[in-house]
């Protein structure tokens, strides 16, 4: 996918620009809190189960190879076809030799944030298939020509009005006028039944590979996952390396965090385990299945300080809890993955140098690591990324001159009480009558925004000082 | 302790407690750290404010420059290590010097790092958990406005801070508090983040206010000054008609001095 990170402030103020879109934001970040905590409060221990299923994830981390290896040893077992992939270009190209070979036209897709990532669709289109996004809110992003804007919800910023006239422009709708909600969901089911049927591939995406049996677990609320994997003759599941869990019970256990977490809701419509191609017995079914497992940098990033980035389950609990995400939408993150999760994944995965700016989209308030079910401590690997940023000097070259100055001062106290005696009377001064400042030079941005509290009168130090030279005084008057 | 034996037990030392000013109070605010001292020493402390005392180290810390962030808290923790508690009028500069000082430094500077961090705290959470103040008797409390109060986000989710401003403000000043509707949302402040992206920190210190305003209270209190300065900042811009103040200030029933960002 292209990538417009660097621009993350340009972006965002284009989205703050449209009032409509900020206001369902709003309504939607103080909307989706509160069913996380509802499902989570009804959970008897939501914190064991976290710290249980934070323990299986680094154990399966701290032996991705072994376990990766079981998966493959099972999977091939049970009928599949396991493809390892380094990078995006190497699972774009294995999946559509994999069409290729079976004179495939048309493709139906599941979600699959992977192949976002690596921009799967626009490769087989290129190559001349065509590729039917089957999620009804990842079909209405793909008509109206745009990316996901939330890693569970792609559609997030799209209002329902949006949405009919996409389907009004998009769709031969004659006469009907699809004024309900539910008449636009039909009407989706009814293009996307066709191309069910028609595909002769279905890909989808994983929430977990279970080792011990070569299966992978998909959960969805429609169903869309299950009809791509059964129909098509041929499924292709593509997901990363670092999905893969040891048990199924891990797999249903990290499933408990992940869908409370997600939509609040206690589990999915529907929770699959797909093993294999059809059996004999079987009356349905696909006749061959392969797994695309991509790296694409996760060994690098499991070598490296930010390893526990790979424990992430994609809730999106941190996008629905994040202020700035709320405040601009994941557009203007201009990548795969937007929120703080992706201001951590979006330098891991393509390069700090022009996504810097996403690590600093951040207040360090701390409420994604309150509530994020892989209990990743977010602010913590944004901040050392920022360090990482300041070491490699890609930060503005005034803000680490400014710090650095500010920080040589207050380490020589004398000169720094010396100065700050002096400006801080000579600011009060001038705005004691007002109480604040509407301008003031090098705090552009402060004031851009907001006025510029005037100091209360003399700095602390200097107050203090004298009175306690006056106590001094009157002792030894006495 | 009943307060009988209380009276019979020969008298307590009092509690020796460094004042960490912070660099915002020094600046703009000295009335949170008078306040303060007269709060702590309400409450049977005796109070030293070490002079050389600046900055915790947060601007270059959570800006990346740990290097320098390093220095910083290394001449805090020698400033501050001689005393038996120090108290900060501040939650994240309190969650600085507890939580990320340990975590930044290695060998024998960590364990100087955990011994100060095991001693400090911030000013309501140790006027009402530590020092256990109670209201000043025969003097009853003023009529103080209804105020509505933003928890720092330092404070609520590294130290977690909640309760201890609220009993305080009611049972020392008789203070009715309300609340936000998103009480636990940023209000735009981040340090360097409000002066990095100052679009962004604008609309989340516009719900912050707009919040705010629809409690109806004539009074924002809050127990960080960096959150105070925002919000004040904002209000005046906007016009609107809100005091903005520090917990410390309250609590001392000083409504003497303008509020923050307000002028005579």
């Amino acid at each position: 996918m292209e990538q417009h990170s660097d621009t993350f402030l340009d972006n965002a103020s284009k989205a703050l620009g449209n009032t409509a879109q900020a206001a369902r934001r709003d309504v939607i970040a103080a909307f989706a809190p509160l069913i996380r905590s509802a499902a989570i409060d009804g959970f008897a221990d939501f914190d064991t189960l976290r710290q249980h299923v934070k323990r299986v994830r680094q154990h399966s981390l701290d032996h991705l190879e072994y376990y990766l290896g079981q998966f493959e040893h099972e999977a091939v077992h049970n009928g599949n076809h396991v493809h390892f992939a380094r990078d995006g270009d190497e699972l774009n190209s294995l999946v559509l030799d994999i069409c290729q070979q079976h004179d495939a036209k048309r493709v139906a897709k599941g979600k699959s944030m992977v192949t976002e990532e690596t921009g799967l669709n626009s490769f087989l289109q290129r190559a001349g298939l065509s590729v039917m996004e089957t999620d009804l809110g990842e079909y209405i992003i793909q008509q109206a020509g745009e990316t996901p804007s939330h890693i569970v919800a792609p559609a997030l910023h799209k209002s329902a009005g949006e949405i009919r006239e996409l389907f009004q422009a998009r769709h031969d709708l004659g006469s009907r006028e699809l004024p309900e909600t539910v008449d636009l969901v039909s009407e989706a089911r009814q293009v996307l039944r066709e191309h069910f049927l028609k595909a002769e591939v279905g890909i989808i995406g994983a929430n977990a590979l279970i080792a011990e049996n070569g299966y992978s677990m998909l959960v969805t609320n429609e169903g869309n996952g299950d009809l791509c994997a059964n129909l098509p003759r041929v499924l292709i599941v593509c997901t990363t390396i670092d999905r893969v869990l040891p048990l199924a019970q891990d797999a249903t256990a990290m499933l408990r965090l992940l869908v409370r977490s997600a939509t609040g809701q206690s589990q999915t419509c529907y929770t699959s385990f797909y093993s294999g191609p059809r059996r004999e017995s079987d009356v349905d079914g696909p006749i061959e299945t392969h797994f695309v497992l991509l790296d694409n940098k996760r060994s690098d990033i499991l070598a490296s300080d930010y390893r526990e980035m790979l424990e992430c389950i994609r809730c999106g609990a941190c996008l629905n809890h994040c202020p700035i995400y709320s405040a601009v939408g994941g557009h203007a993150y201009g990548w795969v993955y937007p929120g703080p999760m992706g201001s951590i994944l979006t330098p891991l995965l393509t390069s700090l140098e022009q996504s810097h700016a996403l690590p600093n989209a951040c207040t360090s308030c701390g409420r994604c690591a309150e509530v994020c079910p892989a209990d990743i401590p977010l602010p913590d690997l944004l901040r050392d990324l920022r360090h990482e940023e300041n070491s490699k000097k890609l930060s503005a070259p005034r803000w680490r001159l400014g710090l650095k100055l500010h920080g040589w001062l207050t380490r020589h106290p004398p000169l720094y009480h010396a100065l700050t005696s002096i400006v801080i009377p000579v600011l009060h001064r001038f705005g004691r009558k007002r109480g604040n400042f509407s301008h003031l030079p090098l705090a552009g941005g402060w004031t851009s925004q907001r006025n510029f509290p005037a100091p209360q009168g003399k700095t602390f130090m200097q107050q203090y000082k004298a009175q306690q030279k006056r106590i001094e005084e009157r002792k030894h008057e006495r | 302790m009943n307060e009988r034996d209380q009276k019979h037990s020969p008298p307590q030392r009092k509690k020796r407690v460094a004042l960490f000013v912070t660099c915002l109070a020094d600046l703009f605010r000295p009335s949170v750290a008078f306040a303060s001292i007269k709060l702590l020493e309400q409450a049977g402390c005796e109070v030293t404010v070490p002079l050389r005392q600046t900055c915790c180290g947060q601007p270059a810390y959570n800006s990346g420059n740990y290097e320098e962030a390093v220095l910083q808290a290394q001449e805090v923790i020698q400033l501050l290590g001689g005393a038996d508690y120090v108290v900060v009028p501040s939650g994240s500069c309190a969650g600085m010097i507890s939580h990320h000082y340990p975590a930044m430094l290695e060998g024998e500077w960590r364990e100087q790092a955990l011994e100060l961090a095991a001693k400090t705290f911030e000013l309501t959470v140790f006027l009402k958990d530590i020092a256990r103040i109670r209201p000043q008797r025969k003097k009853s409390p003023p009529k103080l406005p209804a105020v509505v109060y933003h928890d720092g986000c330092a404070g609520l989710r590294e130290l977690n801070i909640k309760s201890q401003p609220r009993d305080l403000l009611r049972e020392l000043s008789g203070i009715e508090v309300s609340e936000l509707q998103q009480s636990e949302v940023c209000c735009g402040f981040g340090g360097t983040f409000c002066a990095k992206m100052p679009e962004i920190s604008g609309k989340m210190v516009d719900d912050k206010l707009k919040d705010a305003l629809a409690t109806g209270a004539k009074i924002l209190a809050g127990g960080d000054l960096g959150c105070l300065l925002n919000i004040a900042g904002r209000a005046e811009r906007l016009g609107e008609d809100i005091d903005v103040r520090h917990v410390a200030e309250l609590l001392c029933h000083d409504l003497d001095s303008p509020a923050i960002g307000k002028g005579r």
